[in-house]
């Protein structure tokens, strides 16, 4: 049974995928915290953060670069951490920029992109390219191997396949065919798009305008110089995506939809030949650890207990509740197992408090990196 | 400003993972109950609302799934499709344009198309005379929005869209659309929210947000999932002990324990989304059953309020 820590030796990039309101977030930020405890430098890129977990972890003021968490504040921890933490929160657009801005011949071909309206909607709104820019900045900081190991938060996506699709997406987008036919000179256009071309050109033009139109062909002209320069990057972003040292960690919850979802991952991550390192479920209810007594052992226990027939029925109550969700939680994980065929389903319980800072982080991380010394903290095979 | 469930518009929105769809459907049945013809659209083509209902996918079609209940999954492309069937009324240029493919070229080239024909395709379902020849009139729709994930997005996109398309038809369907979202008559927004500390602060942003970049006054937030409070402090001092006595005692102890400290982490969160929204926060109750089904959905239908 592995922990993180086996399932991340020897990786240098680890990337937490999964859909919304899993525990992501956090989770990426636990790793990191527990990697840098075993005397790495790690990096951890993270979007959007609770404001109290970006407060705890030192982020308040920062932008599109890393970032080193204060030592004073991990070593008031109780376990010391021995080596470095740095976190970055990632500014999509600013990233997009970057890249025009390395790719673009001219200093005026980059102001014409930076300036153009559809450009602008793009490099914030077009589907894909924030989980596009997370990629390119995890890259970019690998390139630079100032940090012995990146674990990368992904963007909430709509579902976990609109990540691994989003670099396909985004070039399909810049050098596509749809470009082409918005492209000067207009008798591009009539080629690509067949017979016709020109007089279904001029309706659409009547139905969302000419500038609409204008603004697309300047658009798609100033960027045409800079498809090459984009498709090699991506060919390289998706190279570090497949490489031996990166793992991606599958992160869900323990009710049926996220976890029909991680099993959707998994699939999508095996057919796309990338690294599946294993998967972490946060908030299960956990099963005790015995062979319960029938339901009038445990009212008769708790009456004499607590001498009390009203308390003890509602704590009965309680835990006949709670038994329901923590054999559904079980069930689910078995299938998931099972579909994933894998030993590394690491549980992290549902905990009485919140996580929400450095010390929350600690506690999870005896979960995450309990590496089979708590059996109830990882699962039984599958 | 009419009472939420008399408008002709809902949009049910809030971050990934808090219970929209949920929320939406029991809405929905709350509305259908009280005699209004509602329909609950979904525009993530993921098919919860069919899977709740235990039933057949629905797709881009208006399916009746309980008494004066329908539901679609509005397509982005079979609703740019409809759109531009109902623009060109002359056959031939409907089929010179989809036979070049230039639509679809368009909308994979101009961002936020997609969801400006998405929102168009609610507008439709919400007139009282439908520009679908086949459509019924509905007195509600419900929209299960798509997660925030980042921001405002889908709301923004007809006020973004009117500022890529100056002018034009297109321009004007989008300031259409943006003056029916922003007005408080005819649409409401209701927040979907969990009793834990960062959907509580997504909460409290997308309001700001939604007020102060589109206009919109949010009408409700829902603040999901909450426990119960089946034990008072004291009770739980006197079960501390016994909780780690072992047994089945003990695990029950510890179980009551537990709840009880989580009860009350979320009394702190209420506290917290009450003191940051300015909406009115309305609570809905944890379902202690392994999945949400249409009886859980109805349950939380009827303690709506």
């Amino acid at each position: 049974m592995a922990g993180v820590a086996d399932l991340l030796e020897d990786k240098d990039v680890c990337i937490c995928a999964g859909s919304g309101g899993v525990g992501k977030t956090t989770t990426a930020a636990a790793i990191a915290l527990g990697m840098a405890g075993r005397g790495l430098s790690v990096c951890v890129l993270t979007i959007d953060p609770a404001k109290r977990l970006a407060d705890s972890l030192g982020l308040a003021e920062l932008g599109n670069d890393a970032e080193r968490v204060d030592p004073a504040l991990l070593e008031a921890q109780d376990s010391p951490v021995e080596g470095e933490l740095w976190a970055m929160m990632l500014d999509a657009k600013a990233t997009f920029d970057e890249l025009v801005a390395r790719h673009a011949p001219d200093e005026e071909s980059r102001e014409r992109v930076l300036r153009n309206r559809i450009y602008q909607q793009i490099s914030t709104a077009l589907a894909g390219s924030q989980e596009y820019m997370a990629m390119e900045k995890l890259f970019e900081l690998h390139s630079e191997a100032r940090f012995d190991l990146l674990v990368l938060d992904t963007p909430p996506t709509r579902n976990a396949l609109d990540f691994l699709d989003a670099p396909r997406r985004l070039m399909q987008f810049i050098e596509g065919r749809s470009m082409r036919v918005f492209m000067k000179p207009t008798g591009m256009a009539a080629r690509v798009a067949g017979r016709g071309a020109g007089v279904a050109l001029s309706i659409v033009r009547r139905i969302v305008g000419f500038d609409l139109l204008a603004d697309l062909s300047e658009f798609f002209t100033a960027m045409s110089g800079m498809v090459d320069g984009f498709r090699e990057r991506a060919r390289r972003v998706d190279e570090l995506l497949a490489a031996p040292r990166t793992s991606f960690l599958v992160v869900c919850g323990p009710s049926g939809e996220p976890v029909d979802e991680a099993v959707y991952f998994h699939r999508k991550l095996v057919e796309a030949k990338l690294p599946f390192g294993g998967v972490i479920v946060n908030k299960v209810h956990r099963l005790p650890d015995y062979a319960g007594g029938d339901g009038e052992d445990l009212r008769g226990g708790l009456r004499t207990a607590l001498d009390d027939g009203d308390l003890a029925d509602r704590v009965a109550a309680n835990y006949a509740d709670y038994l329901s969700l923590a054999e559904r939680d079980s069930r689910n994980i078995d299938h998931l197992a099972a579909e994933l065929r894998t030993r590394s389903v690491i549980r992290v319980p549902y905990l009485d408090e919140d996580v929400h800072d450095l010390s929350g982080l600690a506690d999870l991380n005896r979960f995450l990196f309990a590496a089979g010394r708590d059996p109830a903290a990882t699962a039984t095979d599958g | 400003m009419p009472d939420l469930l008399d408008r002709r518009l809902i949009f049910v929105t809030g971050k990934g993972g808090v219970g929209k769809t949920t929320v939406a459907i029991a809405l929905g049945l709350k509305a259908a109950a009280e005699g209004r013809r509602t329909i609950v659209c979904e525009v993530s083509s993921q098919e919860r609302t069919s899977r709740l209902f235990n039933r057949a996918t629905v797709g881009f079609n208006e399916v009746e799934m309980a008494e004066n209940l329908w539901a679609i999954s509005i397509d982005p492309d079979e609703s740019l499709r409809e759109y531009v069937l109902l623009q060109l009324k002359v056959r031939a240029m409907r089929d010179l344009l989809f036979r070049s493919r230039i639509f679809t070229y368009l909308a994979a080239a101009t961002p936020g198309l997609k969801e400006l024909v998405t929102i168009g395709k609610v507008w439709e379902l919400a007139q009282p005379d439908r520009k679908v020849k086949t459509g019924r009139t509905y007195d509600l729709v419900i929209v299960d929005a798509p997660a925030t994930g980042h921001g405002i997005g889908f709301l923004q996109t007809p006020r973004t869209f009117a500022n890529i398309a100056r002018v034009g038809p297109v321009h004007a369907q989008a300031r259409q659309l943006e003056a029916l979202i922003t007005d408080p008559e005819r649409s409401g927004v209701a927040i979907v929210s969990l009793p834990e500390e960062m959907p509580v602060n997504e909460s409290a942003a997308l309001e700001r947000e939604l007020r102060e970049e589109i206009g919109i006054q949010v009408d409700r937030v829902y603040m999901n999932g909450l426990y119960p409070e089946r034990f008072s402090p004291e009770e739980t001092a006197r079960m501390e002990p016994l909780a780690s006595s072992g047994g089945v005692v003990g695990a029950a102890a510890g179980a009551a324990v537990s709840e009880h400290r989580r009860a009350r982490s979320q009394r702190a969160q209420l506290s917290r989304l009450r003191r940051r929204v300015e909406a009115p926060v309305r609570t809905l109750p944890f379902v202690f059953e392994p999945e949400i089904g249409l009886d859980e959905a109805r349950l939380l239908a009827r303690r709506m309020g």
